[in-house]
């Protein structure tokens, strides 16, 4: 048999691997290739120019800017939505303590499961609508509106979130907690329900606090999903152009105001389409993909650990 | 996300040949050496029989794809030009998509070879023209506007449009788009708000800022704008900052000439505007607002003054009371202006264009020529409710909204006293960054020398870059 066996694995891999090859890696081969022409994006006439687009790029202070924010996202995104994700799915699998001591969520968590994991479900184009309304910059905003009721706030001089360069890009990262921790609280329930309940049994009976039994049973069990849901994030937090674009403030694919709310994405498209800079752009495009493919490879490197078999 | 974004549909830098005509010599790149495509060159073009009646020789069953930026006109008005193309044509399939999204549908269209015959080139996410006319992308339109008429066969096209029109769309030497609309630029108000509060149309500075104390008393916030979009502000600060500076200082603007920065007008235009902010006639919010956002709260009252082109009307037209009566109006004038008060920013915008490897370019041209035609005008007025190029097709009989009829008379006051930038088009990033920098000026997180500062120092990096 042993010597059918690779035509065999060939026969299935050859499609999806020729398709992958012309649809993934030839596209980001070209994208190479334009980085290093002046190529305007809408003809077919471009010129060499080396590695210029390149060396313009790393002086490039708003590319710096937008660097330094997704930096932040890169940070932020993924401690506050894991750390969230991570706190309800061990209140809704085994945080809560009933009368007979057994291992259980609290009270009403078959609910709160689909609640919480409405946000996945909507596009991002919704989400986009929606928080315009949320952030809005006058008193029919509902972030406004409610300050306003509360007596925290002057109609004169509401906030205007998005508009604020102190809190534009917070306002984004809030965005993206919210409709992600629905996600990896489904991630993290499934994974620890594949945790042995004798488990659990055994940290209560030892007399060990809700506290106690995350730190020291749940977390390390799902290391795995942790990990998984790290590098997710992390690509996340690298992109969310459809945010910025739509919702922040700016001439051209938002990023206002004065470049506050940045990301490399959204300066990626000014340059690309509105400039008519699309080789520029493509060089960005290159120093995206390799920002991305270095920060998978160290999250996933950094976060190894041990296997724990059960 | 009311995703469209007007500013952009006055697009851009057609402007350069009639900034030549005006003699002014601006004419920048004048190493634009490629002319556009010719249209017969794409090798499986349609082309029939030459007529009187069919100019352009359009194959009567060949299919015609029309592509229409869908945006503050809406493209209710395409279709009735589509209507008026199956009269002449009726088995021609025409194919009608509305989007607005025209660089996503057209660029791999275009770089396809493959692409439809007419676009509306406008809107946000609209190609540049320099830019597809460079690459040969654009077919010669000379031959539509030697073409007859359809009103009068004894006419050539070219003799019924507004004085302008062939100059704007010319690029590069050739005729190649057809800008279709024609917008002016200034304040709006509401006639029943003024009425009914015994205000009337400020027509300088001074009596701008004390009727708008006069209107804050009233309980009315005296000024809105699109702060999400800071095109429209930079508009009205450009029209103040010209009127002060006359035409001298719109060519050194359009020459990217930075010193401009240092002189009286541009500081004349940036400190009146700042005064809106300092004396706090803003409406709360309005520099976090979306272009609708604000201007629906004008239309509720909230605000007595908006700026925009006129295309206002149209979009607005179902937040705008049917007793508004909105009323455009010049920017006022400051102390020392060198051009009138009655001088307004104006020009022929929304351009059109027959891509040069189209299959039916002469189907194309022909709707063109519909277009050009006292039906298309009409048609226009009454569904965008926006006027054209199309010299003295309205006659007292076509029934105009208030706002419509508000600009003819705003732009007959103004005769020649006209004006319209074209830095907009040669430099996108001065535009992108004085955007940025009036923001935050309307925000009060910078002061006027700040502002300038800031766009000389922009239009020096967009000079450098040189396009």
């Amino acid at each position: 048999m042993r010597h059918r066996k690779y035509p065999f694995i060939v026969g299935f891999l050859i499609v999806p691997v020729a398709l992958y090859a012309l649809l993934v890696i030839w596209p980001y081969l070209q994208t190479f290739g334009y980085s290093l022409t002046d190529w305007s994006g809408e003809s077919t006439v471009m010129h060499f120019v080396g590695l210029r687009n390149y060396t313009t790029l790393f002086s490039d202070g708003v590319f710096r800017q937008a660097l330094l924010h997704n930096a932040l996202l890169l940070v932020f995104l993924p401690v506050v939505t894991i750390l969230l994700a991570l706190f309800f799915a061990f209140m809704l699998n085994v945080g809560g303590r009933g009368g007979t001591g057994g291992v259980q969520g609290v009270r009403g968590a078959a609910v709160y499961k689909v609640v919480f994991f409405f946000p996945q479900v909507l596009s991002i184009a919704i989400l986009a609508v929606l928080f315009e309304a949320v952030y809005r910059s006058d008193g029919g905003g509902l972030l406004n509106g409610i300050l306003l009721k509360l007596h925290l706030e002057d109609a004169q001089h509401p906030i205007e979130w998005l508009n604020d360069p102190n809190l534009v890009l917070w306002c984004i990262l809030a965005i993206l907690v919210w409709s992600g921790v629905g996600f990896y609280l489904v991630l993290f329930s499934a994974a620890m329900q594949s945790i042995p309940r004798e488990i659990y049994e055994a940290a209560l009976l030892d007399g060990a606090g809700r506290v106690q039994t995350f730190f020291r049973v749940t977390l390390p069990l799902l290391w795995d999903s942790v990990q998984t849901a790290w590098v997710y994030l992390a690509i996340a937090a690298m992109d969310a152009f459809a945010l910025v674009s739509t919702l922040t403030p700016g001439v051209a694919y938002g990023g206002g105001p004065d470049y506050h709310g940045e990301v490399m994405a959204t300066y990626l498209m000014r340059n690309f389409l509105y400039f008519g800079k699309s080789g520029y752009a493509c060089a960005m495009g290159v120093v995206i993909l390799f920002l991305t493919l270095i920060l998978s490879a160290v999250a996933l490197r950094v976060t190894r650990r041990e296997r724990i078999e059960f | 996300m009311g995703s469209t974004i007007e500013p952009n549909r006055l697009n851009r830098r057609d402007l350069i040949k009639r900034a030549a005509a005006l003699g002014i010599a601006a004419v920048p790149a004048s190493g634009l050496l490629s002319a556009c495509a010719a249209s017969g060159g794409g090798g499986k073009q349609e082309t029939g029989k030459k007529t009187a009646t069919n100019p352009f020789g359009v194959v009567d069953n060949a299919g015609l794809e029309v592509i229409i930026f869908k945006g503050g006109f809406g493209d209710d008005y395409a279709r009735r030009f589509e209507k008026l193309y199956s009269k002449e044509f009726p088995n021609a399939k025409v194919t009608h998509t509305p989007t607005q999204n025209i660089t996503g549908l057209l660029q791999p269209r275009l770089n396809g070879g493959n692409p439809p015959d007419v676009v509306d080139d406008s809107g946000n996410a609209q190609i540049k023209l320099d830019v597809l006319q460079k690459a040969g992308q654009l077919a010669d339109l000379t031959p539509l506007l030697d073409a007859p008429s359809i009103d009068d066969p004894g006419k050539k096209v070219r003799d019924t449009l507004q004085p302008g029109t062939v100059e704007l769309g010319t690029i590069g030497g050739t005729f190649c788009t057809l800008q279709y609309v024609y917008t002016v630029f200034g304040l709006w108000y509401s006639g029943k708000l003024f009425r009914q509060h015994g205000w009337s149309e400020p027509r300088t500075w001074a009596d701008f800022m004390s009727l708008s104390s006069e209107i804050k008393k009233a309980g009315i916030a005296p000024f809105a704008h699109q702060g999400k979009y800071p095109y429209y502000i930079n508009v009205a600060i450009m029209d103040l900052a010209i009127k002060n500076g006359g035409q001298d200082f719109l060519n050194r603007v359009d020459r990217l000439d930075e010193t401009v920065w240092d002189e009286a007008p541009a500081k004349n235009a940036i400190e009146a505007v700042y005064q809106i902010v300092s004396n706090n006639y803003l409406l709360p919010g309005t520099n976090g607002m979306t272009h609708i956002e604000a201007q629906t709260a004008w239309n509720q009252y909230r605000a007595a003054f908006v700026p925009c082109g006129a295309w206002l009307e149209n979009e607005q037209l179902k937040s705008t009371p049917s007793d508004f009566e909105m009323t455009f109006m010049p920017m006022p004038s400051l102390p020392g202006d060198k051009m009138p008060f009655e001088a307004i920013r104006g020009g022929a915008n929304e351009p059109y264009i027959v891509p040069a490897k189209a299959k039916n370019a002469a189907g194309g041209m022909e709707f063109m020529r519909v277009m050009l035609s006292k039906a298309g005008a009409i048609a226009f007025a009454q569904t965008a409710n926006s006027l054209t190029v199309v010299k003295d097709a309205l006659g007292p009989d076509v029934q105009l909204r208030p706002g419509t009829k508000s600009t003819v008379a705003a732009l007959k006051a103004a005769g020649t006293n006209v004006f319209n930038p074209t830095y907009l088009y040669t430099a996108s990033s001065l535009d992108v960054d004085m955007g940025n920098a009036s923001s935050e000026l309307m925000a009060n997180r910078i002061q006027p020398a700040e502002w300038l500062k800031r766009v000389k120092a922009a239009t020096q990096k967009a000079k450098k870059n040189g396009s």
